[in-house]
């Protein structure tokens, strides 16, 4: 088991690196370096100035030296004002070691934020607190109301509870976020006036039922339809059992043969289903928090592309990057944990 | 000047009523189908059941709507009459007497145009992303489970490498409009005249795998017929190489094959983001069905892996793999709306339904009329495919 997670750590490692490379590929681009200093200098600058800015905050240096500074694995040069030759910091919101040092990921300097200004772990983690929020509220809605679905739905397949169920499943998972935000906004906020149409008031006053219902409802019922489809099928599985069959004939009630036999084997599969969810719902927190706005990773990540904020955007790649790494190996290892058959091979 | 209205009640006998080349085209086709159910194999097995026909009506509806869009839709999707802006439903535009029957978006275009021919940018790049997405994964994921060793370590890898990466990160690094302006013409020291980008060239690999499957599909059973086998290559090879030129080079000689680089953009990421899963399941369902006796007795015969791969493994396959597109259409439809919600790649006066409901969802405290048709259009074609896809999951199951 120790080589096992330790092997899937090294591919993980090696995963990161790739995507790393390939995200610090692309937002090195011309076209985007250009972006990035038309947006950071004054108006009607000259390409002289541009190429000057470029020059004087290091872009111009070679491509793999900066990912290595970036990795930590390359030392940093010090910024040397060439009128006065004191170290000063590129960027006045970011301090800068005066002498060279190895700063990057690796020593846990995540860099500095063109768009924000301010350093990017100053952005970042606050950022990701606050979408930490969000998603224990969704998991709190989503994942007790998906299993009782889907296990109410498996406990008799055919029946009319089942196909009733199913098919409100399947339309969930057709309604993506940017639907049924749409939807819950004009019902909840625009005709009833129950609830806020905006959680931007979330982020400074907190939370609360008023503002933040909107979201959670949205972000909940794009995973749930499918995580109920897997308990579903899961449950629909282990009740054609044998076990299942001995326990009735035996003379157990149908609800004892549920609760006590059928439940916790069939809650296997859906545990991997939704430990695999997070990714999908990584992409839903972009879209719930640009439209509505709360200022959270997702909101970061747009504002961090759209802006080609180099630094953050490799900060929030990486983050999310690890996240799917990371449920993917809590998935496969809590699988072999929670399934005995596995586990003894 | 003042607008007139026409009713709720008229508005909704209105739709209908422009609906008509649909709804008689659906009528046809589904009394054929339910008529003839029997004799027409899985599609007629559909029609068994509820939810099948509730699929299939659906999916032929939002088709018929594509193909017809230009009868449907009684104004331009782009055209602007100022009179109309915001105009609620039902309002009627007094120049052509013609009701804008789900009422005018901001830039006073007609919204039920809008939807209408909104459909056909959905129901063109959906699918046919689709189907790419299903070569590519096809070509790369039968040698992949059916070799295993290095080829699949090294194309797994890969694929989870994709898959790692979370698509809307993806989509913003690869749609941007300065990757698109990006060339390489100059790259190779001297101009090319292309306009060689990056999405050019994933293009450009993309688009090769349809040619290598059909090329390897028709060599590894006819090899032993030369002359069959040439007049197939040689169609096969000259139809691919004039999609190829239109689609990769804009470049068809006869002028029919044309798409426009922001839907090329688009396109090569839709299928750069959903190959990966298909990769997987083909990878999976091969490492299953290699070790069946039929495949044994092929590699007995003497057959080579890749006529043992593409015409005993791939055949045998085609039941998950069915159930896998339909789905993979409506999610690639998700992924359409997401672009075009957050304004990447498609033109912003484009009438998708992922950029309508973006402009939408920016007014609703004002105006929610021209948020709820895309919405629902794109909401009821995904589920139209998703039901689709289940019954076809409950046949195949029963077999």
């Amino acid at each position: 088991m120790l080589a096992f997670i330790l092997r899937r750590l090294g591919t993980m490692a090696l995963t990161m690196l790739c995507l790393t490379f390939v995200v610090f590929f692309l937002v090195n681009l011309e076209p985007n370096l250009k972006k990035l200093a038309i947006s950071q200098t004054e108006m009607r600058t000259t390409a002289e100035d541009l190429e000057r800015w470029l020059q004087r905050n290091g872009y111009r240096q070679n491509f793999f030296v900066r990912y290595g500074q970036w990795i930590g694995v390359v030392p940093k040069q010090p910024n040397i004002d060439p009128a006065t030759g004191q170290a000063v910091p590129r960027f006045r919101f970011c301090s800068e070691p005066a002498v060279p040092a190895y700063s990057g990921i690796l020593q846990g300097d995540f860099g500095c934020s063109t768009k924000f200004k301010t350093t990017v772990a100053a952005k970042l983690f606050p950022a990701l607190g606050a979408t930490g929020i969000l998603m224990f509220w969704v998991m709190v809605t989503m994942v007790p109301i998906a299993l009782l679905i889907g296990i109410l739905a498996g406990m008799r397949e055919g029946s009319r509870t089942d196909r009733t169920l199913s098919v409100a499943s399947i339309a969930t998972t057709a309604t993506p976020e940017y639907v049924s935000g749409v939807i819950f906004t004009v019902i909840f906020a625009s005709w009833l006036g129950w609830l806020n149409g905006s959680a931007a008031s979330a982020t400074a006053q907190g939370v609360n039922f008023y503002n933040f219902t909107l979201p959670v409802m949205t972000m909940a019922i794009y995973g749930t339809g499918y995580i109920a489809r897997m308990t579903r099928a899961s449950m629909v599985e282990v009740m054609t059992q044998q076990y299942i069959r001995t326990a009735r004939l035996k003379g157990l009630s149908f609800s004892g043969v549920v609760v006590k036999h059928a439940l916790r084997n069939a809650l296997i599969a859906p545990f991997t289903v939704i430990m695999l969810q997070f990714p999908w719902l990584l992409t839903g927190v972009v879209i719930v928090e640009t439209m509505f706005r709360y200022q959270g990773f997702g909101f970061t990540l747009v504002e961090a592309a759209g802006n080609n904020d180099i630094d953050l955007l490799l900060g929030c790649a990486l983050v999310s990057v690890l996240v799917v790494l990371l449920t993917q190996l809590i998935s496969d290892v809590g699988y072999a944990y929670l399934n005995p058959r596995i586990r003894v091979q | 000047m003042q607008i007139e209205h026409i009713g709720g009640l008229q508005v909704f006998l209105g739709v209908l009523a422009r609906f008509w080349p649909v709804w008689l085209a659906l009528a046809i086709i589904l009394g054929a189908s339910f008529r003839f159910r029997k004799k027409l194999g899985l599609y007629g097995q559909l029609f068994d059941s509820g939810v099948g026909i509730a699929g299939v009506a659906i999916c032929l509806f939002w088709l018929f709507t594509a193909i017809f869009s230009a009868r449907i839709a009684p104004f331009d999707p782009l055209t602007q009459i100022p009179i109309m802006k915001d105009a609620l439903p039902g309002a009627i535009e007094p120049a052509s007497k013609q009701v804008y029957l789900f009422g005018g978006d901001k830039l006073a275009r007609d919204v039920f145009s809008r939807m209408v021919f909104g459909s056909r940018i959905v129901l063109i790049i959906a699918p046919a992303a689709t189907a790419f997405a299903l070569m590519v994964g096809i070509v790369l994921g039968l040698p992949a489970g059916y070799h295993g060793g290095r080829i699949d370590t090294v194309l797994s890898f890969l694929a989870n490498l994709v898959l790692a990466f979370p698509v809307i990160l993806l989509f913003y690094l690869l749609v941007t409009p300065e990757i698109r302006e990006l060339s390489f013409d100059t790259w190779l020291g001297r101009n090319l005249g292309i306009g060689w980008s990056i999405p050019r060239g994933l293009a450009a690999l993309f688009f090769l795998f349809p040619i290598i499957f059909f090329a390897a599909l028709f060599y590894t059973r006819f090899k032993n017929r030369p002359g069959l086998l040439a007049i197939q290559l040689a169609l096969t090879l000259l139809i691919g190489a004039w999609v190829y030129f239109g689609l990769v080079f804009d470049k068809d000689p006869l002028g029919i094959i044309a798409i426009d680089p922001n839907e090329l953009n688009i396109f090569v990421a839709v299928v750069f983001a959903s190959s990966p899963g298909v990769f997987r399941i083909v990878r999976g369902l091969t490492m299953d069905i290699k070790t069946r006796d039929y495949v044994a007795a092929a590699q007995t015969r003497g057959e080579t892996p890749w006529y043992i791969m593409l015409w005993e493994v791939l055949p045998n396959a085609r039941g998950p793999l069915i159930v896998d597109a339909c789905l993979r259409i409506g999610y690639t439809t998700i992924l359409l709306g997401t672009l075009g919600y957050f304004g990447l790649g498609l033109a912003p006066e484009s009438p998708d339904w992922g950029t309508a409901i973006k402009d939408a969802s920016r007014l609703l405290r004002s105006f929610i009329h021209p948020a709820l048709p895309p919405t629902i259009a794109l909401m009821s074609f995904v589920l139209g495919l998703n039901l689709l896809a289940d019954a076809l999951r409950e046949q195949s199951l029963k077999d």
